[in-house]
């Protein structure tokens, strides 16, 4: 039997969600406040859905490893948030924008849910301008939109490059204001280490408060995770430094299935890689392709030239420079979608024509959209990510181009959800970048932000809603319970056997060795057998890291490198299932691509007939393979076909 | 074009085991290091050679390393974020320091952000101050549509300039009288400008600025040190306009 039921509601694709909502169960007000939730992650979908949850009336419990909620990594997102208000007059409706989204994910996703996402998305607009989020106004004073890759009409709406700031910080308000009506508590600099499952059904987490080392256990009648992605896998990404999948992680362990762990996403405009002791990656905003044109030069001589210094971009006049995405997208041009634009950035500079001392970066060039529109404008549209460019990088993007290069950026896979967003533990929630629910194999650029809120404020307190109503004669969760000892315990004992190890190596020097690793095998693209050797060398380091890891400091103490110890523990893991599950998916979609599964043209090449599913991952035990079930993906309201944006 | 190396920096930094314990300056070194490395960087590779040496680390805080979380905090030989201008202390990269200068990392404590561990410093104080009233009161749905009510574009950018705070406290750390009033003023500021935040304008700007003299922060004299050292150049005019919605409210008791 398919152990997978996606509990899509029936009926036309349109009256889904209005007839779903209309018959799930709702709780009254008295038994809400008899009910706790636990949200784990303060970004855009767990702080939505906390304050949310909150306002209806339910007892929320928030945690977020920062020391403020207000810190999650939705704060920086730069460029927007898609909605289909069709403000513009150009033909936009929810039809087209779910239509886009389906498309831009290459066929991955599952239609019920993305129609419904497409259906909110207008409310989250009113939502946040109500709350006060200043978006960019035009001279009328109404709201101002702009364009992404992977859309024809202009959807995005934006708060200078500062978006994702602003929705957060909105959201930020919302649960302040909770938690200053006392419906809910905040445990920041918490870390989520596990979460405890009572008869079948999800009852709590055990936390360690990063203060104190202490490892303390909480109770409720649901839980969320909003854990965000996994990005960090890679050790290099634009994700933040703590970012993590512990918690998503756990929770596959204690059951919850892993939805297509190998769809990340690649993103083409990320400042390059300037040394081999980097941290981190700094993303420039997609928003940036609607008036810079990505090039690289015609001859490989010119190439060659720049990447030794011997001549400066200046001296290539316009004949000699490829804008290699309009010659070969002339509809989309710059502004395909992602996974397009990072390929065609890799292909390049893996032919020789890539610039920067490394040969591994292409430009992004405003001169022309300076000529055209006044460096005033330009200032005005992108200055707050000329400035971060330059602090970064000493080059003034006036003067002369930008210079980037892909980077690991966001993870569409993750804990496998139905339609009401829960996973396949009853009572435990999935939201936002944590779940694998609407972007199929490659997201749209501003509908991360649109998803997060999404799930957040309109649909999880919707849908929980009608779980939470037969909960309602379930008492306070009595976390002296056996199974909150043993889950307690579980946790005490990883920690206490990665600080036993005491070898000589940190668990950064592992995680730059596995983010190694999967860039180079598990990165852009991947084959049969890349894949094969990476799934060798992920078992071999993993092996190093439990004889060599060292893990200086006092456990039961504010300890970072406890901290990080334990995250890179859960990452290998997650490396071998990612791995696995590229190996077992021999098509190429989104950003999925695999060598053997190519166009004529050297596209992507889906194979519809093997791979039109989502894989949902099941753990069996750290001993055993992992176990494959299939969602079947049924598009009944959209003619799938070979994704095309020339 | 590759970046400079330095060849030899000398690291001051304040370590402190915990809240309790009585901290102090170690001395370290760290040897050719590019220009085109950030200041976390250089912390990072300072660490790495700490757990070789089996030395515990330094804890400081960070996260998004992009300028925009506001979680990094430290004071740089004197300065919030250091000596560069407009940048947080994880943009800062060492091409702006010279090869064998001396650099001295401090975290960024007051009375009312006590140290956790080395440079950690608590700023819950801030949170509790947004909690007392750095919203609109709106609860999820049964909004209008968000073009029923047109914003001028210049009151909306403004708005924007005051809505940048990272919230990461620079301006109280560089403040002689520890005052938090650039923060509570760019959330006042921000909301008032706005017609969906100026009906609570009057009662937020009272309810913020009780919660910020509970908590023990200083007040503030003009001196516009917090609004220099602001990594987002907030303005003191958000000051102004929170003393006049202060004085609103005054007025209407």
């Amino acid at each position: 039997m398919n152990k997978l039921d996606a509990k899509i509601p029936e009926g036309a694709l349109a009256e889904k969600w209005a007839n779903h909502k209309a018959h799930i169960g709702v709780v009254s007000p008295a038994n809400k406040r008899k009910l706790d939730i636990i949200v784990v992650g303060t970004g855009l979908a767990g702080g939505s859905a906390a304050a949310s949850l909150a306002e209806l009336g339910y007892n929320v419990l928030s945690f977020c490893y920062q020391d403020s909620p207000r810190r999650a990594h939705s704060i920086a997102a730069q460029g927007g948030i898609n909605a289909a208000k069709n403000y513009q007059n150009d033909n936009d409706s929810i039809y087209r924008l779910f239509y886009e989204t389906i498309k831009g994910g290459d066929y991955r996703a599952r239609e019920a849910n993305v129609y419904r996402l497409a259906e909110v998305s207008g409310a989250i607009i009113d939502q946040c301008v109500a709350q006060g989020v200043p978006f960019a106004r035009d001279y009328g004073g109404l709201l101002d939109n702009r364009s992404f890759g992977g859309a024809l009409v202009s959807r995005t709406f934006y708060a200078r490059g500062q978006t994702g700031q602003q929705l957060l910080l909105g959201c930020y308000g919302a649960l302040n204001r909770q938690v200053k009506n006392g419906n809910v508590k905040v445990y920041s600099r918490h870390e989520v280490l596990d979460v405890v499952v009572i008869d079948g059904k999800a009852r709590g987490v055990i936390a360690r408060d990063l203060v104190t080392g202490k490892i303390e256990r909480f109770g409720a009648h649901a839980v969320v995770l909003a854990t965000g992605g996994y990005g960090n896998v890679f050790f290099l990404s634009t994700n933040a430094m703590g970012c993590n999948v512990s918690a998503a992680w756990q929770a596959y362990k204690r059951g919850a299935f892993f939805g297509n762990p190998c769809f990340v996403q690649i993103h083409p405009t990320c400042i390059p890689v300037h040394g081999d002791q980097q941290s981190k990656l700094t993303l420039m905003s997609e928003s940036l392709r609607n008036d810079g044109r990505v090039w690289v030069p015609k001859k490989k001589e010119d190439a060659e030239k720049l990447q030794a210094g011997t001549i400066s971009t200046n001296d290539i006049p316009d004949e000699d420079r490829d804008f290699y995405l309009e010659r070969r997208y002339p509809a989309f041009g710059n502004l395909v979608p992602r996974d397009v634009a990072s390929r065609a950035a890799k292909e390049r500079c893996d032919a020789g024509f890539g610039v920067n001392n490394t040969g591994k970066a292409v430009f992004l060039d405003f001169k022309y959209a300076i000529q055209r529109l006044g460096e005033e404008t330009i200032r005005k549209r992108y200055g707050n990510l000329f400035q971060m460019y330059e602090k970064i990088t000493d080059v003034n993007p006036y003067r002369e181009p930008m210079m980037i290069y892909p980077a690991i950026h966001y993870s569409m896979g993750g804990l496998w959800v139905d339609y009401n967003l829960m996973t396949t533990i009853p009572g435990l929630y999935a939201i936002g970048e944590c779940n694998f629910s609407d972007h199929g194999a490659n997201r749209l650029g501003a509908s991360a932000l649109m998803q997060g809120l999404a799930d957040g404020y309109f649909i999880l307190p919707y849908t929980i809603g009608d779980y939470l109503a037969k909960e309602i004669q379930t008492p306070k969760i009595n976390t002296a319970s056996p199974e909150f000892n043993e889950a307690e315990q579980r946790v005490n004992d990883r920690l206490r056997a990665l600080g036993e190890i005491k070898g000589t190596k940190s668990p950064d020097h592992f995680h730059k060795l596995l983010g190694r690793v999967m860039w180079d095998h598990v990165g852009m693209a991947r084959d049969a057998k890349g894949l094969e050797q990476a799934s060798r060398m992920i078992q071999e380091l993993k092996q190093e890291f439990y004889r060599d890891l060292r893990v200086t400091g006092d456990l039961s103490a504010m300890n970072n490198e406890l901290e990080k110890a334990a995250r890179v523990a859960d990452f290998f893991e997650l490396a071998e299932l990612m791995t696995r599950d590229a190996i077992e998916r021999a098509e190429s979609c989104g950003g999925h691509f695999r060598l053997e599964s190519v166009t004529g043209e050297g596209e992507a090449k889906r194979d519809d007939d093997r791979y039109r599913h989502v894989s949902a991952w099941e753990y069996k035990g750290d001993d055993n393979a992992p176990e494959l079930h299939q969602e079947p993906l049924v598009y009944e309201n959209i003619q799938i076909a070979q994704r095309s944006y020339k | 074009m590759p970046d400079k190396i330095l060849k030899e920096l000398t690291l001051k930094i304040w370590r402190q085991k915990n809240a309790k314990a009585k901290g102090g300056f170690e001395t370290y070194k760290i040897r050719d290091i590019s220009g085109g490395t950030s200041f976390l960087e250089m912390l990072d590779i300072l660490n790495e050679q700490l757990v070789s040496e089996n030395k515990e680390p330094v804890a400081f805080d960070h996260d998004c390393r992009e300028g925009i979380c506001g979680m990094c905090s430290l004071f740089i030989n004197g300065r919030a974020h250091g000596p560069d201008d407009e940048v947080t202390t994880c943009q800062l990269h060492l091409r702006r320091f010279k090869d064998g200068e001396t650099i001295t990392i401090e975290p960024r404590s007051s009375g009312a952000f006590p140290v956790i561990k080395d440079l950690i410093v608590d700023r819950k104080a801030f949170e509790k101050i947004q909690q007392a009233g750095g919203y609109v009161s709106v609860t999820t749905g049964g909004v209008p549509d968000g073009n029923a009510i047109p914003v001028p574009s210049e009151k909306a950018e403004e708005a924007m300039d005051a809505a940048a705070c990272i919230g990461c406290g620079a301006c109280v750390a560089t403040c002689k009288n520890s005052s938090a009033m650039l923060f509570v003023a760019a959330k006042v500021s921000q909301l008032a400008l706005l017609p969906q935040g100026k009906i609570e304008a009057a009662r937020r700007a009272r309810a913020m600025v009780a919660k910020m003299d509970e908590l023990g922060f200083g007040n503030c004299t003009n001196t516009g040190a917090c609004e220099s050292e602001c990594p987002k150049k907030i303005s003191i005019e958000h000051i102004a306009r929170l003393n006049r919605e202060y004085l609103k409210a005054k007025l209407q008791e």
